[in-house]
């Protein structure tokens, strides 16, 4: 019961713009997915890169291994190993990144954070704050170097045990983490 | 009441007599194999005695080093022979008291205390061994304890919901030796024989007869064979039909033997603060499980018991059970029997009112048409590579696949009302899942490539200690309904779960929504 007077007051907010979960969903599902930091569609550039460089430099040692061998004997040309692993890694490297950041993307309101993510294999989570047990913000160097950070919840759950956030503003991470754990706060006093 | 203590000292007597049970196997593997000549018998006598010395020394200095003391707010235990550790665990943390008895400590009247906290990764906290006394009065005074403090909370629904107070409480299932027997032949298991398979390769390694030599066995089998051969038809077959028989009656036996050492005396009590839990005939464990820590249930059942109307119903919970995820509360039983249990845990089992929702219909396709597909693929193979004929049978096997799936189709099912939801699955041996809405933590709807193309999802639920997912949800509908889920949790903090079972104003508000959901 007493936790009543709260919750009316999160109501108008929530639940405004329609009566019904299907208006709701409908706004929730499409328009309204905040952006990530720009910066964070070149730092998952730089991470492809970086992994690509130890599969360029295999299929460089392969090529050259084979130049004399099998690859002779079979009549193929030169540089069809490093050079098919080289078109691939552009393509990875070029187009990908862009494509994750567009497919990423958050929704947070003043009850709830949404985090949606994958390219192929989409995943939309919705966690309320409610259920939030503890919040890290996390940079690891490529980051540090970028000015974004990573927010992860953690939930009681088993399933979605912790949901990271990651690509946010470094201030911005912070400050919604401050918005959540004030939120929490409010909850439980 | 506050001095550190210690746990019975006869606990360094059983830590001895482990340490001469583990010293045991390398003391006769060394005095069966060939190392030390003529006097191996004393170097393996030897060597167990220095390990149970050495074990004994290790146990004593353990359990001097070891003291728990039972604070105002928690409990805390010191150990640690070089490194200390001092672990604190506040009372309204524990999320029940354990207490088991193996047959040796049950010997000298001592069981083992476990308090779980529902931290994973084993890292509870549990004092072995006290007296069985010591460990009941540790379970009154945590429980007194965490009472007093709820006391101090306001306004717990749980105390007003007008619950007998005594400690025994009203027995909610049992089961009788006669019940257990019956239990016992659909645990049927062939286990026994992984275990002989095991002693063998032990046997193997330590006696000089080699066991894996392919010779041994095809002298022995031709030797039989030709027995065998020398028989007629008619008692060879006779012959295999027994030792089917055989086989089952081995598998019967075992299931019963494991399910009376497991189950013997299984009781369900409902007490004041919760659920109480006891079985075993040679290890004796007694568990009580608070109602509030319930969130969810699992109702199974198997391939045959389920032909015959048994069921077996667990609860979620953060804490682990035994080496399983969730507490078995009525292992074997009929649903008027589980009901009454089901209520009692303030959950309510689905009617002729739950309105359930089969999985996409496209769904069902994509999953017909991919299984068939890939025994497709595996008939043409076999058609051009293998002799004529075989390859009849991947084609059965797609056949029956395409028929399996249609059918399981209908027993792929979920549901919501306005307190609870419900998942259900499996076509021989139908699972069902219930979880209280309020109790949940997140929602996720998750979409593979073939998903997205066509319209369907799955909606995983965080439940706290178990998996809640709905298969083949079609899109607007897994919307829907993480809207009226998340609606429900983000209105209630987790930290007021345990107090708030039920809001009479929120859950109205909810069954207009819900019933909004329902009509789509």
């Amino acid at each position: 019961m007493d936790q009543t007077p709260a919750f009316a007051s999160d109501k108008p907010l929530a639940a405004a713009p329609a009566s019904g979960p299907n208006a709701d969903a409908a706004l929730s599902e499409n328009e309204a997915l905040t952006k990530l930091h720009p910066n964070y569609a070149h730092a998952l550039r730089v991470q492809t890169t970086l992994m690509a460089i130890p599969v360029l430099f295999g299929a460089l040692i392969l090529e050259l291994a084979l130049r004399d061998g099998a690859s002779a004997a079979l009549g193929l040309p030169t540089g069809i190993i490093a050079g098919t692993a080289l078109v691939i890694a552009l393509a990875l490297i070029i187009r990908v990144p862009a494509r994750r950041y567009n497919a990423r993307g958050y929704q947070i309101s003043d009850d709830r954070l949404r985090v949606v993510r994958g390219l192929l294999f989409r995943s939309d989570t919705v966690v309320p704050f409610g259920r939030v047990q503890h919040i890290d913000v996390a940079q690891g160097p490529l980051e540090r170097f970028f000015g974004i950070a990573t927010l992860t919840v953690h939930t009681a759950g088993n399933h979605n045990a912790s949901v990271a956030l990651p690509g946010l503003g470094e201030l911005l991470a912070r400050e919604m983490r401050e918005t959540i754990r004030a939120h929490i706060r409010r909850e439980t006093v | 009441m506050n001095e550190p203590q210690r746990t019975a000292p006869i606990s360094v007597l059983l830590g001895a007599i482990g340490a001469i049970r583990s010293a045991i196997l390398p003391a006769f593997a060394i005095a069966f194999s060939g190392i030390g000549g003529g006097d191996r018998i004393w170097v393996a006598l030897g060597v167990g005695l220095a390990a149970a010395a050495i074990g004994t020394l290790i146990n004593y200095v353990g359990w001097r080093r070891l003291t728990y003391t039972i604070g105002e707010s928690d409990i805390r235990v010191e150990s640690g022979v070089m490194s200390r550790t001092a672990r604190s665990v506040p009372f309204e943390r524990i999320q029940d008291v354990s207490i088991e008895a193996k047959p040796l400590p049950r010997l000298f009247g001592l069981v083992a205390v476990k308090f779980e906290t529902g931290a994973g990764g084993g890292e509870d906290l549990a004092l072995q061994y006290l007296s069985a006394a010591e460990g009941e009065r540790l379970r009154q005074l945590v429980r007194q304890r965490r009472d007093d403090e709820a006391a101090a909370a306001p306004a717990d629904p749980h105390t007003r919901a007008a619950i007998p107070a005594d400690e025994t409480g009203d027995v909610l299932y049992a089961l009788t030796p006669g019940r257990l027997l019956t239990f016992g032949l659909f645990e049927f298991s062939l286990a026994v024989f992984a275990v002989l398979g095991g002693l063998l390769q032990y046997a193997d390694n330590v006696i000089d007869l080699d066991i894996g030599n392919v010779d041994v066995w095809r002298d022995w089998l031709e030797e039989q064979g030709s027995t065998v051969a020398s028989l007629g038809p008619y008692i060879q077959a006779a012959a295999a039909v027994a030792g089917l028989f055989g086989l089952i009656a081995v598998g019967m036996v075992t299931g019963v033997v494991r399910t009376v050492l497991r189950d013997w005396g299984f009781t369900l009590t409902r007490s004041s603060r919760g659920f109480r839990r006891q079985r075993g005939l040679l290890t004796r464990t007694d568990v009580v499980m608070p109602v509030h820590r319930v969130q969810g249930l699992v109702i199974g059942t198997g391939l045959l018991r389920y032909r015959f109307g048994w069921h077996g119903l667990s609860f979620v919970s953060l804490a682990q059970d035994a080496e399983s995820e969730s507490h078995e509360v009525a292992p074997f039983a009929k649903m008027a029997e589980i009901a009454p249990i089901v209520a009692a845990a303030g959950f309510r089992l689905p009617d002729d009112r739950t309105a359930w929702h089969r999985a996409s219909k496209r769904h069902r396709n994509d999953r017909t048409f991919r299984d068939a597909a890939i025994f497709g693929v595996l008939t043409i193979v076999t058609a051009i590579m293998a002799p004529t004929g075989l390859f009849l049978i991947p084609l059965g096997a797609a056949v029956l696949s395409v028929g399996v799936n249609l059918y399981a189709w209908e027993f792929r099912r979920h549901a919501i009302d306005a307190a609870q939801v419900y998942a259900s699955h499996g076509f021989l041996s139908p699972t069902q899942m219930i979880a209280t809405r309020m109790k949940l933590h997140s929602v996720e709807i998750v979409q593979n490539p073939l998903a997205r193309l066509r319209g369907y999802a799955t909606v995983h639920l965080g439940l706290a200690g178990g998996q809640f997912a709905m298969q083949g949800v079609s899109l607007d509908e897994a919307r829907a309904l993480r809207a009226a889920v998340i609606e429900t949790i983000a209105g209630t903090d987790y930290s007021r779960l345990d107090q708030a079972p039920e809001n009479q104003a929120f859950s109205g508000a909810q069954s207009g929504l819900s019933s909004n959901f329902l009509a789509t």
